[in-house]
């Protein structure tokens, strides 16, 4: 899902599905479904529960899960979203114990986590993946359907019609400018082509590998006359920018940001404005703005393992996560600056954190730029054949 | 463990002997079945099959889709593992790789020599400790080394030249270090260390005797050096090329730290296999790997022949 600064090396994937190979060769039984344990009142299975009421309700989930005592989460990086502070209120308010796998791995790690460790009791129960890849894997049979409480609240178009998956959190592509070293921050896109700039404006990453980089290229594209169906004039900027020698092309992390390697960054608003808070505490000032002439926003989404081997923990987990409590996932999401995806709703009904709602960059949306998955394919076919003769030299 | 001094044992501790040594290579053999022969008879199987989907349908109770697909052996991934950005990355890394390991082979063995030849006992433990050092320092820590350096925005180097000498090293110097001229000089910094290393030993091994006796046979100093002392040494030469290559050809994470859109066979490997945009392209991975051990492979195969060749002079 994520793509942190991440350590990985060569040959690690190939040590870790060794890893895996091996630990199937000791995978228990363990993993059967602890709700249907005839020593406990209720006998509701929860791995086949569509709704917390479906199963006997709330109370009778908390129960359930509590009894299983464990969630296993993936790829849910601390320092990403708030997800510290989100799971250990998780884990004081219910008494489960938290398992976190690989918390910078990817989303294409995530599907390849619940294929490989399939039956084991170390599988993760819930993932939190890019959307092309909850389409793809709820096609392949790995999620179980679960409509949450709120299931009301989150708008059409960011969820499963059968409850597959359901967009979380998200935030719109961001331009972040080091307002210490560079004398006026870009704006706009249309404000970056602009030769003061030279060497400055990079994106999170390869669009080919890092969702951020492809949706920043997509914003690019929108500021500059493309759509849901043409990505192309993004690709077509970028390598204007790199002949004028204004792109930059140096990875980013937060290490280039603190040292001003990277002054001018394309990434998503809720990770600008944390890198703004570590900034701050450097005496320098990381200025975020959504650009009004290209704004994308993209959202991820949860899903529950088909196999997940706590099943009423995973089911509670998503309770907890779309809840609109001061202390639940919502509210927990925007204090790290990212929009959960209730936030109409929760603004609607005044269960918005106000204070860290502030916080947030101010954007003005009324349509906002949601790409069929056949244009996000298309969109991704045009990157992959074009993007590296547009940055080459 | 057996030991082999009791040459005449009878017929049955033979046997007993031929079972130990049996066991004995068992933890080798199943570790070089496990991590070398599954993952590639796994790749080269991965690399041959596409699945293609025919429709999906809902089943309206559980919600779940069932989906119809075709799996079936093609060329599919290979040919697109030779097109567009692929192929891009293919070349790249080749030309990166056979760069860096020319020059890294040239500093390295002229650095190796000097160091050989030196009088001072201590200078050559330093640098042969330093090099063992530097020649496994790489990912993070060096990609993050060299942009504080040679970083175009900040690194001290450039700021430097800059302030003191008006040189700009992207415009002027042309080192810019996303691209191929900075990465050449990256891998430099690891890659000449290595050579020095394989190559100490092989110059050490050239016997003072053979250019006694050469001398005495009436050569100067050059002809030694291009009769008797080159040819020794060419093979070990050309086998620590082959090796700095292959190093540079698998080498990823400092390439990716520093410019992940650097098109490099093995970042193109990295973001199909475990990357957020491209799902479902496990088999175009397989196919690169499958690149990547085809160019290895010849070389290899030189690389032993090249070994039984250096070990005729300098065993």
């Amino acid at each position: 899902m994520h793509t942190p600064p991440r350590t990985r090396l060569a040959g690690t994937a190939a040590l870790a599905a060794l890893g895996l190979a091996l630990a199937a060769c000791g995978s228990d039984n363990s993993s059967a479904p602890a709700a249907t344990d005839s020593s406990s009142t209720t006998t509701t299975d929860w791995s086949t529960a569509q709704s917390a009421e479906a199963g006997g309700g709330m109370e009778a989930l908390v129960a359930a899960a509590k009894k299983e005592g464990t969630l296993n989460v993936i790829a849910l990086p601390p320092s990403w979203a708030n997800y510290a502070e989100i799971i250990s209120t998780f884990k004081q308010k219910y008494g489960i114990k938290v398992n976190s796998e690989n918390p910078d791995g990817a989303s294409a790690d995530e599907i390849h986590a619940l294929k490989s460790t399939k039956g084991q009791s170390s599988a993760p129960d819930v993932v939190d993946v890019g959307n092309s890849y909850a389409i793809s894997g709820a096609q392949d049979g790995l999620f179980a359907p679960y409509q949450v409480a709120t299931w009301g609240d989150i708008p059409d178009g960011q969820k499963d019609t059968g409850g597959l998956w359901t967009s979380d959190y998200g935030g719109y592509i961001s331009i972040g400018c080091n307002a210490t070293k560079v004398q006026t921050c870009p704006k706009t896109i249309k404000e970056l082509d602009n030769p003061a700039y030279k060497n400055m404006v990079a994106l999170n990453g390869d669009p080919t590998e890092s969702n951020s980089a492809f949706q920043g290229v997509w914003a690019l594209a929108l500021a500059n006359g493309g759509s849901a169906d043409d990505i192309q004039p993004g690709i077509d900027f970028v390598k204007k920018l790199n002949d004028e020698g204004i792109f930059n092309k140096t990875q980013v992390t937060p290490a280039t940001v603190a040292s001003g390697a990277t002054p001018i960054v394309l990434d998503w608003d809720y990770l600008n404005v944390a890198e703004g808070t570590e900034l701050a505490k450097k005496n320098q000032k990381w200025e975020v703005n959504d650009p009004a002439d290209g704004l994308v926003s993209a959202y991820y989404a949860q899903a529950i393992s088909r196999s997940a081997p706590h099943p009423a923990a995973a089911r509670l987990w998503e309770e907890y996560l779309y809840s609109q409590d001061p202390d639940g996932g919502q509210n927990l999401w925007l204090k790290g600056y990212a929009r959960p995806i209730e936030l109409v709703a929760m603004q609607k009904a005044g269960t918005a954190d106000k204070a860290a709602l502030a916080k947030v960059p101010p954007v003005n949306d009324p349509n906002p730029f949601v790409p069929t998955q056949d244009q996000v394919t298309k969109a991704t076919d045009t990157v992959t054949k074009n993007w590296s003769a547009a940055v080459a030299g | 463990v057996t030991d082999g001094h009791e040459a005449g044992g009878t017929g049955s501790t033979r046997s007993r002997r031929a079972s130990l040594a049996w066991l004995g290579l068992t933890p080798f053999f199943t570790y070089v079945t496990l991590v070398f022969l599954v993952p590639i008879g796994f790749i080269l199987f991965q690399a041959f099959r596409r699945t293609t989907t025919t429709g999906v349908t809902r089943d309206p109770v559980t919600q779940q889709f069932v989906k119809h697909s075709e799996t079936s052996f093609t060329f599919a991934n290979i040919q697109d593992s030779l097109e567009g950005i692929y192929r891009t990355s293919l070349v790249t890394s080749v030309k990166l790789s056979a760069i860096t390991a020319i020059l890294g082979a040239v500093f390295g063995v002229l650095l190796a020599a000097a160091v050989v030849s030196s009088s001072s006992q201590f200078l050559r433990q330093v640098v042969i400790s330093a090099a063992a050092v530097t020649a496994n320092f790489g990912g993070i820590p060096l990609a993050f080394l060299f942009i504080a350096t040679l970083d175009a925005n900040s690194g001290i180097v450039t700021i430097f030249l800059q302030d003191h000498l008006g040189i700009s090293l992207q415009d002027d110097l042309h080192v810019e270090l996303p691209e191929l001229s900075g990465l050449c000089v990256v891998y430099l910094y690891f890659l000449i260390p290595l050579m020095v290393l394989v190559m100490a030993p092989a110059l050490e091994g050239l016997k003072p005797q053979w250019a006694e006796a050469a001398e005495n046979l009436g050569a100067s100093r050059w002809t030694y050096w291009r009769l008797v002392a080159a040819p020794v040494l060419l093979p070990s030469f050309l086998g620590a090329v082959l090796l700095l290559f292959c190093s540079a050809f698998s080498a990823y994470a400092t390439t990716y730290a520093i410019n992940s859109s650097f098109p490099l066979i093995t970042i193109r490997i990295d973001a199909v296999l475990s990357g957020n945009v491209l799902p479902g392209q496990e088999n175009l991975g397989a196919a690169l790997a499958l690149l990547m051990i085809v160019v290895v492979l010849p070389l290899t195969v030189i690389y032993q022949l090249l070994q039984r060749r250096t070990s005729r002079w300098l065993a």
